[in-house]
């Protein structure tokens, strides 16, 4: 009996578990980064100034508005780029093929997913670069359209997944009225189905953005590092994540600029966070109806 | 008469609407496979003659322009195999207590949502935490066991929600049983809810064993090296307390740091890390077509 009591605290531990990593995550992160947020790093200057000189012997600066700017127009481009063919995929596996093609089409999306990113930022340096090189004549293709391509390719499997069901979620009884008068597969779908699914689609395109967001490997090697405000999508940037990928080897431990990637990673928590919590908040609406 | 059927502009415009709206639709699924297949089709085509059993049983040499990628193999194994250790347990304990313990109410409300958060932190928010946490705080130093305990945590969502799902998937009759026979809450998960979610519970194991091999990012700054010579052809040829290679780091160090690496080199890295997560994701997908095949409820 004893034997089972323990068993039974060492469950509930587990189940709380996910609770203390998310905390401790944040903690961690913030413990290493806390020294510099609140003596020295001027917050105005890091969110809305651009220049990022963090290894500069005499003009030490810390402005990351061109990071962010990085991150906000690489996922802005890729969601462009997925939402619609995200959402339009999820319609199709859900409402218009057969159980076969769904099935195929759903380990294809599943094998898509299993990608890591790694080999993404290869297929973007290897594949993608020379491509844009040829079609735009552009003396070198790793730009914020070579991620956005990447990151949408990437978010493509996470929206067709969570869209797909947010749209079986709609009761049959719905499509059934629809079609009973004498409405077509792409009226119900347009009339009736959008309308009652919408929040499990927004929750879905906003996983979407939470995973460009965060994205690492594939931006960091597929966009080209520089600290720029882009003016156009053939122009290469650096987003949040690659710069804690590309700086943090070099940083020395506790130093400035060491805690100010943290701090970056504090950001880059938050960001997902609130992203994320949304999704679950939207998704919940449906839930409740 | 036949007038009376014949198709009013009305209707015409239905069907080609929905012919329209049909294509479209497929379009864009279908633009999922492409570069799928092309990917693939490159890599194999790529990589071409490269790939050889010399390969991956052989120490990178010469700064990695020749030789084979055994010890980031290796290394990668090791990461995989002590992550999965810790996450396993972890995660389908986790799942038993949301699914067999927890009410209904804002407590299991709020562990859904860490869940669901956790997923969502990104990869390199994740290495930052491993590099406080368990490089610098609790002293473990740049190691596997730093870099396998980050990959753990990472993935451990993975496994939540899949042996979740399966065990959801057993009919509520089957543990209403096993209480009426003088079952005790325990006994009725070790013996009849856990048994019958097996299928499930591997899969997750499996997802996340796909996952985690392809990370880069959570080890870079915890534990993985770019290069380290090792024993050839010895497994335990790694100390836990060591860094190591992986084949996602060695992928990205080759493609990125190493000029004049063989052109093939860094196509046949690609394929055997998409390789590996293909075959770990065939193997879930069979799994759970044979579960779902021998069903009987």
């Amino acid at each position: 009996m004893l034997g089972e009591k323990a068993l039974e605290f060492l469950i509930r531990l587990c189940g709380v578990s996910a609770i203390l990593f998310v905390f401790g995550i944040f903690f961690f992160v913030f413990r290493e980064g806390v020294g510099f947020l609140f003596r020295g790093l001027n917050l105005r200057e890091f969110l809305f100034t651009t220049e990022w000189y963090p290894t500069s012997q005499s003009n030490v600066r810390y402005g990351a508005l061109s990071l962010i700017v990085g991150t906000l127009s690489v996922t802005t481009l890729a969601m462009i780029l997925a939402v619609p063919f995200g959402l339009g995929a999820a319609l199709f596996v859900s409402e218009f093929c057969g159980k076969r093609l769904r099935e195929g089409l759903k380990i294809v999306i599943e094998l898509l997913a299993a990608i890591p990113s790694v080999v993404w930022g290869f297929i973007g340096i290897s594949l993608i670069n020379p491509l844009i090189q040829d079609v735009f004549h552009t003396p070198i293709g790793l730009n914020v359209l070579n991620g956005a391509i990447l990151l949408a390719l990437m978010s493509v499997p996470i929206m067709v997944s969570i869209g797909e069901d947010a749209l079986k979620a709609v009761p049959d009884s719905y499509r059934e009225a629809s079609l009973a008068l004498g409405a077509t597969h792409w009226q119900t779908v347009w009339r009736v189905l959008l309308p009652a699914a919408k929040n499990g689609l927004l929750a879905a395109v906003l996983l979407g953005v939470g995973r460009a967001v965060g994205e690492t490997m594939a931006v960091l090697m597929a966009t080209g590092h520089a600290i720029n405000i882009p003016h156009s999508p053939l122009d290469p940037v650096r987003t949040l994540t690659a710069t804690i990928a590309a700086e943090l080897g070099e940083a020395a431990e506790g130093s400035d600029h060491y805690q100010v990637l943290f701090i970056i990673g504090i950001l880059l928590f938050l960001l997902t966070f609130v992203v994320n919590l949304t999704a679950d908040l939207v998704v919940k609406g449906i839930g409740k109806k | 008469m036949s007038a009376l059927f014949a198709e009013t502009a009305l209707v015409r415009k239905k069907k080609r609407n929905e012919l329209i709206a049909r294509s479209i639709f497929g379009i864009m699924a279908s633009s999922m496979v492409i570069p799928l297949l092309l990917i693939i089709g490159y890599l194999v085509y790529r990589a071409g003659g490269y790939l050889s059993w010399e390969f991956l049983t052989t120490n990178p040499t010469h700064g990695m322009r020749q030789g084979g990628i055994w010890s980031a193999l290796l290394g990668t194994i090791y990461l995989v195999g002590i992550s999965l250790m810790v996450s396993a347990p972890i995660g389908v304990l986790a799942a038993v207590y949301l699914n067999e313990y927890a009410k209904e109410n804002w407590f299991a409300r709020i562990i859904n949502l860490a869940v669901v958060n956790l997923a969502g932190v990104p990869s390199i928010v994740h290495a930052l935490f491993g590099l406080g946490a368990f490089v610098l705080f609790a002293r473990m130093g740049r190691s596997i066991i730093a870099a396998s305990l980050t990959l753990a945590i990472m993935t451990l969502p993975v496994i939540i929600a899949s042996t979740k799902e399966a065990l959801a998937a057993v009919p509520m009759s089957f543990r209403e049983a096993c209480w009426n026979v003088g079952a005790t809450r325990w006994q009725t998960i070790r013996r009849i809810v856990l048994p019958n979610s097996m299928t499930g519970i591997l899969t997750g194991v499996i997802l996340q064993v796909s996952r985690a091999a392809g990370e880069t990012a959570p080890i870079m700054f915890t534990g993985a090296v770019f290069f380290k010579r090792l024993s050839e052809g010895q497994f335990f040829a790694y100390n836990l307390k060591d860094q190591c290679m992986a084949l996602s780091m060695h992928l990205y160090t080759v493609t990125t740091q190493v000029p004049n690496a063989p052109e093939e080199l860094p196509y046949a890295i690609a394929l055997v890390l998409v390789g590996t997560s293909f075959l770990a994701n065939t193997a879930a997908i069979i799994v759970r077509t044979v579960l779902r095949s021998r069903k009987k409820w």
